[in-house]
């Protein structure tokens, strides 16, 4: 399947209701088992199983410290660059075995995008930040192809009418929500079939948190997203499947609503009636 | 309640405290002004000394010769002069013998030392240049020797500014630009030295170090900080380049020596070896700067790199190095600056050399502009003083464009992110 077909061709949009009876027949796009985090001695981790569905958006929450972004820089191997890190336990994409010896960690990233807390595009034009991971995968023959996935990713993105004009202009002198969602466009232009987001809005002012927002909604269904974040009540608006850490444990995951309705634990009651964190 | 509040920020104790603080602020601030100015006076005074005392070297006083070349015993035929072999018969001829003899018949028995080694070449230039003037009497401007040309300029000895007034009476004696200076090597005649020689040994020298140590010094800062594992022998590896960087010159002179000319047979005096000496003692520096410059580039970008799917090297080549290039180059600069000013290790491989010639490739024998200066400082001759001086003029602003140009490429790869 090339690129454009998956762009041109999108799954349908699932909602939180019919997905429930849908899944229960599907595998889970990724899910892990027993995965346990170590940097050097300290465990930051401790035996999370998860399973994170193609057609929904899980947001990760807890305090400070607990392992939630620890946990999500497992699924695309972004812990290899911390030398003194070690990952136990298996996190499989597809049923692939994510640091298994026939995954290559270059496609698991490109398969598996990442938005990063603080936005980070880089210093080249906007053209050149989000045309960058389709040329270093070879994803367009022309530079009339490149341009069109640009542009796509841009529109998907919600920024192509801010940009269109300047797209020769610095990605660095946009503002901080326009950084973002270029940093997400710059994401889904190698068409990823998971995004990690980890804590996208923390660095943002309310307004831009809410585009972000709204833009992950009208993503959903067309990539599994998986979101870190402080605010619960975003974890509230965007996803439908939330997972509460705390001290590196997996306290408890299910359904969103039942999560802030009606938790089984004590702790994640405390959490999300403002008793700590 | 309130009141003993205000008294405490109002209080004598207070007061004097806060005086306190301002009265350092005002030493220090003091004090740094005086060490901006006492450099600033340094520098002045060294600029202003070299200056005044240089300025001479790059002028030179000339005095009209009519020379009777039907006397003059040169045997030259003006239908030989011709081609490209003109030069060389020319050359052939004893100019120096016409010379003092027109000098003789002109200005007394004195005058036969009047005029410089460079006069020669003039002459040749201008028989090359005009065959025809070899069957009549010609007039000719030339370069008076350094004796004449220091009496001119006030400094000389009696006997020489008895001449340097005869001279004048007759309205025979002018001031021009020495452009000799800046296009001839190294002679023995202080009036008829040029400075073009060392320069373009300089030029080739640096250009073997630079072609050498930057590459090299950026592929191992790359190596050392991206990609090799942290273990017992890259840090020593690390301890070791650190200390490169504080070794003396002049061993890496004798380093130069050892390998370069006695196990690698290369030329004696030549750019490439000098050139080569000094790249090894560019290198650390250049490794150092590259790794600073290379950490200091921030870890979010190699995230955003990686996370789109690029591989360690494409993050490397893509993100890490042109975000770490005006770095790269500051340390480049500092360390060639520092290379293009070196004196001692070229003296161990043998550019200190009488090199009449200028080179005309990095294997001919060479000297560079400083060891120049050296040499120069070194020559008894009284002309020798305005040269050296005019020499370190010459150097200090080959170092200038040198550095501009290196500035000019770090302002154009410098990038906000």
């Amino acid at each position: 399947m090339t690129p454009n077909e998956t762009i041109t061709a999108p799954k349908p949009k699932a909602r939180e209701e019919s997905a429930t009876a849908e899944s229960t027949s599907r595998l889970p796009k990724m899910s892990a088992r027993d995965v346990s985090v170590f940097y050097g001695d300290k465990q930051a981790l401790k035996n999370v199983s998860i399973e994170i569905r193609e057609d929904r958006v899980t947001a990760f929450i807890g305090p400070s410290g607990c392992g939630k972004s620890t946990f999500l820089r497992c699924l695309n191997r972004m812990n290899d660059t911390i030398p003194s890190a070690r990952v136990t336990g298996t996190i499989e994409l597809d049923g692939e075995d994510v640091n298994g010896s026939a995954m290559d960690v270059v496609q698991l990233r490109a398969r598996v995008g990442m938005v990063f807390q603080k936005p980070n595009p880089f210093p080249k034009s906007i053209f050149e930040n989000v045309a960058y991971g389709p040329r270093i995968h070879g994803l367009a023959n022309s530079k009339n192809d490149l341009e069109q996935i640009v542009e796509k990713s841009l529109k998907r993105a919600g920024l192509w009418d801010e940009v269109k004009d300047r797209l020769e202009e610095s990605g660095t002198a946009l503002s901080g929500g326009q950084q973002q969602r270029l940093c997400i466009a710059r994401a889904i232009a190698v068409d990823p079939e998971v995004i990690l987001m980890d804590e996208p809005c923390s660095a943002l002012d309310p307004i831009a948190t809410a585009k972000i927002e709204e833009l992950i909604r009208e993503l959903r269904g067309r990539y599994a997203i998986a979101i870190v974040t402080h605010n619960m009540q975003q974890a509230a608006r965007v996803s439908e499947r939330t997972a509460f850490f705390h001290l590196g444990e997996l306290v408890e995951y299910g359904k969103t609503s039942e999560i802030f309705t009606n938790p089984r634990q004590q702790r994640t009651q405390d959490y999300i009636t403002g008793r700590y964190g | 309640m309130s009141s003993s509040t205000s008294s405490r920020w109002t209080d004598r104790e207070m007061t004097k405290r806060v005086r306190r603080r301002y009265r350092s602020e005002r030493i220090f601030r003091g004090i740094g002004f005086a060490a901006i100015s006492l450099s600033v006076l340094f520098l002045a005074f060294l600029l202003w000394n070299m200056a005044s005392k240089g300025i001479g070297g790059f002028s030179q006083y000339e005095a009209a010769l009519p020379i009777d070349f039907s006397k003059s015993d040169l045997f030259l035929d003006p239908a030989t002069i011709k081609g490209p072999d003109a030069r060389t018969t020319v050359a052939g001829a004893d100019l120096s013998t016409a010379i003092s003899k027109a000098a003789e018949a002109a200005y007394g028995p004195d005058a036969d030392r009047m005029f410089s080694d460079a006069a020669v070449d003039r002459l040749t230039d201008a028989i090359v240049a005009n065959p025809d003037m070899l069957t009549g009497t010609s007039t000719l401007w030339l370069p008076v020797s350094s004796k004449v040309d220091i009496a001119a300029k006030g400094k000389g000895d009696p006997a020489a500014e008895k001449m340097v007034s005869a001279l004048e009476q007759k309205h025979a004696l002018k001031r021009v630009f020495n452009t000799h200076f800046l296009t001839s090597a190294d002679a023995t005649d202080s009036s008829a030295v040029g400075v073009w020689g060392a320069l373009k040994g300089s030029f080739y020298t640096i250009l073997v170090t630079i072609l050498l140590s930057f590459p090299i010094g950026v592929l191992a800062a790359v190596y050392l900080e991206e990609f090799a594992p942290r273990n017992h022998w890259t840090d020593a590896i690390e301890v070791s380049i650190n200390n490169l960087a504080a070794v003396p010159s002049i061993i890496f002179g004798l380093l130069g020596l050892a390998v370069f000319l006695d196990v690698m047979n290369l030329p004696r005096s030549a750019p490439i070896v000098g050139g080569l000496t000094l790249a090894l003692m560019t290198f650390p520096v250049i490794v150092i700067a590259g790794r600073n410059a290379i950490k200091s580039v921030p870890p979010s970008i190699r995230d955003a790199a990686l996370g789109v799917g690029a591989s360690k090297m494409q993050v490397t080549f893509h993100h890490v190095l042109p975000l770490a290039l005006p770095g790269i180059l500051t340390g480049t600069i500092i360390g060639v600056a520092r290379a293009l000013g070196e004196t001692a290790p070229l003296l161990m491989i043998g550019m200190r050399a009488f090199v009449a010639a200028p080179p005309s490739g990095i294997n001919d024998p060479a000297t560079v502009l400083p060891v120049q200066i050296f040499l120069w400082s070194d020559e008894v001759g009284r002309g020798f003083i305005e040269k050296t001086s005019a020499a370190i003029i010459v150097l200090l602003l080959f170092m200038l464009l040198m550095n501009g140009v290196a500035i000019y490429l770090r302002n154009r790869f410098e990038r906000r992110w």
